[in-house]
């Protein structure tokens, strides 16, 4: 009796460790090749048009039917998936750094992984603006405006959200410049920014929900195509807010060459890549409201994303290796503001 | 009455407790619930009904019944077997073995994911070998079944536990005197005195492990129509402002519940309201 109640324990056991294991592929079905792009929050609605796009044209090419899987959220998060194995094809994400991370860590893609696409290997661009309730109750008109008291102000955790490192990049460039350059102020400043911050979302999608369907504070900072896409949404709800200087975001895109050479899949990988480059991707940016990389395309926008005064971090912070490394490591300025005390 | 009151407390305090209760429960329960149906309607019944037969939606069901479908019945002989063994010997290590049955209950969801991360992740202890041999647990069907398993491992166990602790091994003993053998003092007589215990608990087992998010969010990497349950998916549906389809998803997962609800009451109804009692 003894015996065989241990014997079921153990089987019991097995079972439970072996069975789930055994079945790598239980609901993968379905056909043609598959083509994983892990990408950051706001990308969703862009990529879903990218998607119909090229698996229109890579099957009138006569080269078959593709299926192209998406998996969504906060940048610094989705790095850390593909490097525990997340098996992503391309990543497009909200920043370089959080590529860089996957090539330094888990050595999926060469170091020099930016230069194989031109222009950064970003195909679009965006930056980073206000976005304040209709009629701009508050008055909200640029980044001195955001420290005031009584104002709230919703921002993802730069820690995890590529979109909220670069809202972090924006307001400290504009500190700079305010302050002629001196360091303590310009921390000081967003120490108090980061006071008003009610809620810090793991992502800039979980922001703008906090923001525009619960109603949570006083502006949002966003990425210029969330901002647009809160206003189709929320029609009548909300007012986007231009400051006097803001960011040059690069979102990159890259083959994570490692995983594409596993699936078989790195030709079409870089086919995908460089389809984001054609006036028919570009355009689809443009609708929207990513500003695209071509010129006559982008001028066809230029009404409705207008041009104002733009720092890059190439220039304004050294690159994005020496801006991770100063804000948002452990011990940067950011993990500075809070261990000074709320 | 027919009943004689076992408590003395004053009418008033009687009132009050009674209406503290059922203002608790409504804030607590019965407001969300609704909420959650009338928000599921309220672009009308069209949308619901779209909302659910959306193949990515399909998707994410079939997932979460997959994952339940392996997590019941794998808890449900785990379970069984701990009972048996904690509940009718006396061993060494045996409170050991009861702390550890209720170690996931302990430990928060997200724990038990990044463990998994850790373990079978491309960088965790077995990370290696499993790309070697192409297996993949993490961000794949199976760690997400792994992980509803480890989150319902303790439901079947708990419930059977202290059932069979208070039924004791009488009936097994006078069994064996009259010449059964091991299985056949299980079938015979073990399980007709648990079976609707058992039955409590796999119901249990089963509303938890379809309503898992914490530890398979961590390990799902949420690829759409691949790797998304029905709650990640209604987490992603809500990210995308698509508020009925997200409500009309949580309706369903709630009728799943409440369907068990259900259950549990009839079964309740037939032990003669107890709690999976011994009488049949």
């Amino acid at each position: 009796m003894k015996r065989s109640s241990f014997l079921s324990l153990a089987l019991a056991t097995v079972a439970l460790v072996a069975i789930p294991a055994c079945k790598p592929k239980a609901v993968a079905a379905g056909s043609g090749t598959r083509l994983l792009n892990v990408s950051y929050d706001p990308t969703r609605e862009f990529y879903e048009a990218v998607n119909v796009a090229f698996k229109k044209k890579w099957a009138a090419d006569g080269k078959g039917e593709i299926n192209i899987e998406q998996s969504h959220g906060g940048s610094g998060k989705q790095a850390r998936g593909v490097i525990d194995g997340l098996e992503a094809d391309v990543v497009t994400l909200a920043l370089a750094g959080d590529i860089d991370v996957i090539a330094k860590e888990a050595k999926l893609l060469p170091a020099d992984w930016q230069s194989k696409l031109p222009q950064n290997s970003s195909p679009y661009t965006s930056t980073i603006v206000f976005v304040v309730r209709k009629g701009n109750p508050k008055g909200i008109k640029d980044w001195s405006d955001l420290i005031k008291d009584g104002t709230q102000v919703i921002t993802p955790n730069p820690k995890t959200s590529g979109g909220a490192r670069w809202n972090y990049l924006a307001a400290w460039a504009w500190a700079n410049k305010e302050y002629g350059g001196d360091e303590a102020k310009t921390l000081d400043y967003i120490t108090k920014l980061f006071k008003n911050v009610p809620v810090l979302d793991a992502g800039a999608r979980g922001s703008t929900t906090t923001f525009a369907e619960r109603k949570i504070g006083d502006v949002l900072l966003a990425w210029e195509n969330e901002a647009f896409l809160t206003k189709k949404q929320f029609p009548g709800e909300t007012e986007i807010v231009y400051p006097s200087l803001s960011i040059l975001a690069e979102p990159p895109v890259a083959v994570v060459e490692e995983n594409a050479k596993k699936h078989g899949t790195a030709e079409l990988a870089k086919a995908y890549l460089e389809f984001l480059y054609t006036d028919e991707a570009q355009d689809l940016a443009g609708q929207n409201f990513y500003r695209p990389r071509n010129e006559k395309i982008a001028a066809k926008y230029s009404n409705e994303l207008p041009s104002i005064p733009l720092v890059t971090v190439d220039k304004d912070f050294g690159g994005w290796a020496k801006a991770q490394k100063a804000h948002f490591d452990d011990g940067g300025t950011f993990d500075k503001i809070y261990s000074r005390g709320k | 009455m027919a009943y004689r009151s076992s408590t003395n407390e004053s009418l008033p305090v009687r009132i009050v407790l009674i209406v503290v209760a059922v203002l608790i429960l409504s804030l607590f329960l019965l407001l969300p619930l609704a909420a959650v149906f009338i928000e599921a309607f309220r672009n009308g019944y069209d949308v619901f009904i779209a909302a659910l037969t959306d193949p990515v939606a399909m998707s994410a069901i079939k997932l979460t019944l997959f994952a339940a479908a392996i997590a019941v019945p794998l808890n449900t002989i785990f379970g069984v077997s701990a009972a048996w063994i904690v509940t009718k010997f006396r061993f060494k290590g045996r409170s050991f073995l009861l702390a550890m049955i209720d170690l996931p209950f302990a430990v928060s969801p997200v724990i038990a994911g990044l463990v998994f991360v850790l373990l079978f992740g491309a960088r965790g202890w077995f990370g290696p070998w499993l790309g070697e041999h192409n297996l993949k647990i993490i961000f794949a069907v199976p760690g997400i079944a792994l992980a509803t398993t480890f989150v319902t491992f303790p439901f079947v166990a708990r419930e059977l536990i202290p059932l069979m602790e208070t039924q004791g091994s009488d009936q097994e003993e006078a069994a064996v005197t009259l010449g059964a053998r091991g299985w056949t003092i299980f079938w015979r007589v073990t399980l007709p005195n648990i079976k609707w215990g058992l039955l409590y608990g796999v119901l249990l087992c089963n509303a938890r492990a379809m309503g898992e998010f914490g530890a398979v969010s961590v390990v799902s990497g949420h690829i759409r129509n691949k790797t998304n349950t029905l709650p990640l998916h209604i987490e992603i549906l809500f990210n995308e402002y698509h508020s009925s389809a997200a409500f009309a998803c949580a309706a369903l997962l709630a009728l799943l519940a409440l369907v068990t609800m259900a259950i549990k009451s009839l079964v309740e109804h037939f032990t003669g309201h107890q709690a999976g009692g011994a009488a049949k």
